[in-house]
Formats: C-alpha cells, structure tokens, sequence
C-alpha cells in the first residue's frame, strides 16, 4: 500500500484524506468541494466519508472563504480552502494580503495563521478566460506568505501534508494541466523540505530551473538538446517563496548558465528574482546573462492561440541556444 | 414608496448637479403611457412588506409572493399589482424569441459536443427569464450579462455568433459593447453588478431617464461585490434594475448554501424593493422587468427582481449534474417550461395557427444552419493579436514583446507564416 501509482489530481485527494483522519482540526473547504468533490474532483469522496461538517461547500465568496478561513485558524483550526480557479482569487486577494500574510507579525508571533490556499493554475486546457492564469509573482511578493507549487504525484502528496503541517499560510499553486499525469507516490517515505528544490536532471552546460507544470517541459527540452549534444541540468524550484537560492547557486556555479522558464509573464515575475539574486551570487560564474522564457505582457489569450503564448520545448531551447551563443 | 432609506426617496435629480434633472422630473410626471406595469404600485408598501416578512422562509416554490401572469399550464391569470396587455403580434413574437433562443443554444451545446466550442454555459429553462426581462428594454437601456444570457443577448440585436467567439476560444470577449448596449459576459462572480450600478450613477449625473441592468446568478448574490453594488444603488438612488435569475443552482451548490432568506428580500435590508417572480412566465418577468425599470427612468431608484426558474442542463458542458442532483426534480421543473406554457395559451386562445408553428420550425432550421456554418469558418486569431490593445496608450513593453515574439516565430525555416512552425 505504501507505494501507489497515481494522478496528481488523486495524490492530493489522498493527502487531504490523510490530512483529514490524522487531525480533527484539518478542515477542507471552498466552492463546490463537498458534494461534487470539486471541479477537478480532487476532494472527490472527502465530504462523504468525513462529513459536511469538515468538508464544507461554502457561499459562492472568495474573499469570505478565506476570510472565515483566518477565523477558523484564530480559533484552532487548519483550514485548506479551494479556490476554483487561478482567476477567481482575487476577492480574497485583500484577505489574503491585508491580513493573512500579517497577522503572525502583527500579533507579536502570538497567533499563528496555518491556512492552506490551494489554487488549480496554469493555461493549456483550452479553457475560457480567468481559467488559465499564472498568478504565483503576485503572491510571492508578500512578505509573510509561502507559495509553493509541486510538479509530480509524489510531491503533490507530500508537499500537500508539509503545506497544512506549517504554521504558515501557503498558497498551494496546483498545475491543473497536469492533474492527469501518473506517478510513484510513496506514502511512507520521509520527505525533504518543502522548500527545497530538487535536481531532477543532471546536467554540466546549462541550468534550466522550473517549477509546477513547465517541470516537464523542461525535461523534455533537456532530452531534446541532449540529441544535440547539449547536456542541461534541470532544477524543479518546487517552492517560488522562500526560493532555495543555494541549490540554484549550486548548479550555476557548475554549468555557467542559467535560464529559468515560467508561465506566469516574465516582466516582475518570479524568474526577474532568480536572475538577480543568482547574478548576485555568481557574478564570476556566469558565462551569459540569465535568460528568462515565460509569458508575455498582454493578458491570458484566447485558447486557441495559447500554444503560441505558453512556454513550450522550441522556446526553451531557443533561450538555451542564445544562452550557449554567449 | 416601498422605500426606507432617505437616499432612496430622495429623487434623483435633485442630487444631480448638472440641472439636467428636469428631464427626469417631466419624464417622472408623465410616465410612459405604453408601459404596463403596476396597478396599485402606491398602495403596496406596508402590505407588501408585511406580507413578505410573513412570507415563510423555507416554501419558496409556494411563495404567495411569486408573481405570475401565466400558469404552467398555460392559463392566463391575474395579479393584484402587475398587469399585462399584449397584442397578439406582441405574443407571437415572446414565443418566437424564446423558441429561437432555445434552437440557437441547443445548437451551440452540439458545436461544443463536436468539438468546435470549447465551453459552452446553456441557457436552457431560463428563456422566459431572458426574453421577459429582455424585451421590457429600451434601445437606449444598458445590459449587464453574466456568461449565459444568450437570450437578453439576442433582445438586444447582438448576432448570435458573436457570443460564440469566446467559447471557441477565439477572443475574450468579441463584442464592441456600445453597438447593442450590451456590455461584455462577465465570467468572475458578480463584478458586473458594480459596473452596472456605476453605469447608471452616469446615466443619473447625466439626467438622462435610460435605465440599466445587471444580470447575475442565485450563486452570485454571495459574492461582495453584489452586496457592494445593492450599497451604492441605495446610496446613489441609482437607475438599475438587478436581475437574479435563481436557476436553483450555482454548479452543484443548492440555492440554500447561499441563504437563508428568500433572495428578493434582501432588497429591503438595502432600502429598495425586491419582487419575485415566475421566472418561467415570460410575460410575468416581461410586466415585472418594466415595472422595475421604469421606476429607475423615474427617479425612485434601484429594484432587486428575482426571477424563480431552473437550470435544466449542466452548468456547462464541462458538468456532470448527476454527480449532485437527481432527475425528479429536472422532471419537475420540466411541467413548468416556460415555452411549453405559451404555446398552450396561444393554441387555445388561437393567437397562433399551424402556419405560425411551421414557419417558425423553418426559421429554427435556418437559425441553425447559419450558426453552424458561422461557427465553423470562424478563423483561429493571429497569434500576433494577443500583443493588440493591452494598453489605449501603446506601450514600448509591449512593442519590444511584440517584435520578439515575430522573430522567434521567424526564425523557423519552415515557416512561411507565423505560428505555423510548430
Ligand atoms: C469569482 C468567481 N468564483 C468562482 C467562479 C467559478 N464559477 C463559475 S460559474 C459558478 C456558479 C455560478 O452560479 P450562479 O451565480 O447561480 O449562476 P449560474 O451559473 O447558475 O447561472 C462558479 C462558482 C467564477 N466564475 N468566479
Ligand atoms: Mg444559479
């Protein structure tokens, strides 16, 4: 039993679930999470076997969602609240940022926020408008917020128990496009730290660091450029606050390069932070400037051109040629 | 009045400055002789409130407060405050609208099922609703939608392929919103409803009498920004009409997750009237709808109307309604169509011959076709245009991601055109 192979959309359903029977004080709740078990169906079954008292469907409300969450979290409770999609934040972005980034500090370290904010994110499902976006920067540039975002079934599990574990809030950033996408998940492992990132490939000319959905695309760049003779280590951040700046320092110190790669737009995204602080750190060792793939400064497109607005393996390697030319 | 707050009694013009509230004060003296609104619209106060305080909070389906002009069973009958008076042609034309409104959406769910929508929200079941409340509108009324009022849409002139745009996934938006009066679908919750309380503070600052008004969900009326724009409407005695349809549903949540009182009395904790009414009774929602707009066009303020109607489909296609509800009750509602009912009361009063029915079945057919072969040649956008209109202003940014992304694309050798060197 230890070892299952599952979806991501599944190994998070079993987390809650765990997360559920080992502490009565874990709450899961959002729009349509109870009944249906959420759009995704990632907390499908939960409200039957624990109870509409602990799997609550709420108004439709964002910012009363995770406002009553801050609530629930005063009186003792860890609440996982849903938000349907990345898009539909942004009621609560007030509560989030006004109160639940700030209230540790502004109670002298006397109360402790352990919310967890799970947000479906990312485009390339073909969906309308607000249903694709990549909003993690925004979050990110709070100071008293953790944002994390995992990119496999294993860490998806793992990450999920750690997230509701910290006494922190998180924003639990979910890459819905790969909800679908199978793995080992080992439910008796010992995991490493949440905000650790993790070398998923190895690699000696060339850094590529990602997190949640374009994990994968990197790998298959890396595969790619590999036929060319081009060997590229693949870094997954796993967490985008705090950002595990010594192992990307240590992988640059070795390849010389850097290029990071997000959905989320490039301009004051997550990759502007990584550029920097590593420009920072390994002034001597770069041998081209760090190269950024992400998003374009223009909202979200229609779907039908999204292909075109997504990072994807050709412009992975296309920064990875000019980084290379330097 | 059926008023309590002070602002709301206060006459609008009187709290415009620009002294183009003579307009509104002559248009308030002289209502519009055509309208068919209320009876006994000024002895309703206390009665009304009383009675809707004794109203009981769990039997809204048995409400005594629901207004309805036509019977499910497509009898026509009376109420004490709304009255109607249509002309044949006039009734001909609520089921001709309602009958297209359906083919068209029945239509668009098939597009979707053969893969050339993406999504597609159906309106199916609320067509009274849409077309009650869309024809009471003036020409020169605003509109608020949501993402399913595919109906109003189609009152206000909007061709119906151009709502489709978006759920193909060809634009993200694709109407220009002034050419109908009909403002963009709004898909996050309830925003609309601020933007149509802030369209009608214009509307009221520039003495106009045209009325505005916002569509929006049972789900939605959780939302703050509904709450915020019941606000502001009440302070600003603003001209709006805020259109509920309470289809039952907001996905898989009952209405009951979202209140605990009867949406329409809500209205009155803000200081405005709220009425109820048959949403599947097209000239219930018709004769209520005017009612509620010309009290904006005269100056007494905002009107909360729920329209009690159901969601017959899925949310949308993306939904699976068995996961959360059970047949009976889509059965139920189903005795209550709001086109079934017309039709009895047009065949039995003989307003409408076989001649009517036929031609109509041709039009559907005609309806049909043309949005097939509208939808099927709609052309995937140029990737360049996802760089168009982010700024009114332009932006160097933008030109600099612009010129990037042209080369990148050019640099494809096989790639006569961009986007096509993938
Ligand atoms: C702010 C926001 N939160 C969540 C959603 C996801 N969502 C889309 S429709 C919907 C239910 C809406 O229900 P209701 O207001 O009753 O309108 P209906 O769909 O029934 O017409 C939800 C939760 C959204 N679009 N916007
Ligand atoms: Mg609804």
């Amino acid at each position: 039993m230890a070892v299952q192979k599952l979806p991501i959309a599944k190994a998070i359903n079993e987390s809650l679930r765990k997360a559920l029977e080992t502490d009565p004080k874990v709450l899961v709740m959002g729009e349509d999470v109870g009944k249906l078990g959420g759009v995704f169906r990632v907390t499908d079954g939960l409200q039957k076997d624990f109870g509409e008292d602990r799997v609550i469907d709420t108004p439709l409300a964002e910012s009363g969602i995770v406002g009553t969450a801050i609530g629930l979290a005063l009186r003792g409770y860890r609440p996982v609240v849903e938000i349907q999609f990345d898009g539909f934040v942004f009621p609560a972005y007030d509560q989030i940022v006004t109160q639940l980034a700030k209230m540790h500090a502004r109670a002298l370290g006397k109360v402790k926020m352990p919310v967890v904010i799970r947000i479906p994110y990312g485009g390339g499902i073909g969906a309308v408008e607000h249903h694709s976006e990549s909003p993690e920067a925004l979050f990110a540039h709070v100071a008293g917020l953790k944002v994390v975002s995992p990119s496999s079934p294993s860490d998806a599990y793992w990450m999920m128990q750690q997230a509701i574990q910290s006494d922190d809030p998180v924003i639990f950033f979910e890459p819905k496009r790969r909800y679908w996408d199978k793995g080992e998940v080992d439910t008796d492992a010992i995991p490493g730290p949440l905000h650790a990132a993790r070398t998923v490939r190895e690699g000696s000319d060339l850094t590529l660091a990602a997190y949640g959905p374009m994990v994968k695309v990197c790998l298959e760049a890396a595969a790619a450029a590999q036929d060319e003779g081009k060997s590229l280590e693949v870094i997954d951040l796993r967490s985008m606050s705090p950002i595990d700046f010594d192992a990307v320092q240590a992988s640059v110190e070795r390849t010389g390069r850097l290029v990071v790669v997000h959905e989320a737009p490039v301009f004051y995204g997550s990759g502007a932070e990584i550029a920097a602080r590593i420009t920072e750190r390994c002034f001597y060792h770069l041998e081209a400037p760090v190269l950024r793939v992400g998003g374009y400064h223009a909202p979200y497109p229609p779907a039908r051109v999204e292909e075109e607005y997504l990072p994807g393996l050709d412009r992975v390697l296309d920064a990875v040629d000019r980084s290379l030319a330097y | 009045m059926t008023v309590e707050s002070t602002a709301a009694r206060k006459p609008r013009s009187s709290n415009s400055s620009s002294g183009a509230g003579t307009k509104r004060a002559t248009a308030k003296k002289a209502p519009e002789k055509k309208t068919p609104a209320k009876k006994a619209a000024a002895k309703s106060a206390a009665a009304k409130s009383a009675a809707r305080e004794a109203a009981p909070h769990d039997a809204p389906q048995h409400d005594p407060e629901l207004v309805q002009l036509l019977t499910p069973e497509g009898k026509r009958v009376e109420h004490p405050e709304f009255g109607i008076d249509l002309t044949p042609d006039e009734l001909r034309g609520l089921y001709r609208d309602m009958v297209l409104t359906r083919r068209f959406d029945a239509e668009a769910t098939s597009l979707q099922r053969q893969g050339e929508l993406g999504l597609w929200a159906s309106l199916l079941g609320q067509e009274a609703a849409q077309i009650g409340s869309g024809r009471a509108l003036r020409d020169d009324d605003y509109v608020f939608p949501t993402y399913r009022e595919h109906g109003v849409a189609w009152c206000r002139g909007v061709p119906p392929e151009n709502l489709l745009g978006m759920f193909r996934g060809v634009n993200n938006g694709g109407w220009d919103p002034n050419s109908n009066n009909f403002h963009l679908y709004t898909i996050v919750i309830g925003s609309q409803t601020l933007h149509a309380t802030g369209y009608a503070m214009g509307v009221a600052k520039d003495g106009a009498d045209s009325a505005v008004i916002a569509y929006f969900g049972d789900g939605a009326s959780s939302q703050g920004d509904v709450a915020e724009s019941f606000t502001f409407s009440a302070v600003y005695n603003a001209p709006v009409v805020f259109f509920c349809q309470n289809n039952q549903w907001a996905i898989s949540e009952p209405t009951e997750k979202q209140t605990r009182v009867p949406l329409y009395q809500r209205a009155r904790g803000y200081g405005f009237p709220g009425i109820r009414v048959d949403g599947n009774d097209v000239l219930a929602c018709l004769a209520v709808t005017k009612y509620a707009l010309e009290r904006a066009r005269s100056g007494e303020g905002p009107t909360l109307v729920e329209a009690f109607t159901y969601r017959m489909g899925a949310h949308t296609t993306s939904d699976d309604p068995t996961k959360y509800r059970r047949d009976e009750e889509r059965e139920a509602w189903e005795a209550k169509d709001p086109i079934q009912r017309l039709r009895t009361y047009l065949e039995s009063e003989k307003i409408a011959d076989a001649d009517f029915f036929a031609a109509l079945d041709e039009e559907q057919e005609a309806l049909g076709k043309r949005v097939r072969e509208a939808v099927r040649s709609m052309p995937d956008p140029d990737p360049m245009s996802m760089f168009e209109n982010v700024y009114a202003d332009g932006s160097a940014l933008v030109d600099e991601e612009r010129a990037q992304f042209a080369a990148y694309q050019a640099s494809f050798a096989d790639s006569p055109v961009a986007g096509e060197g993938k």
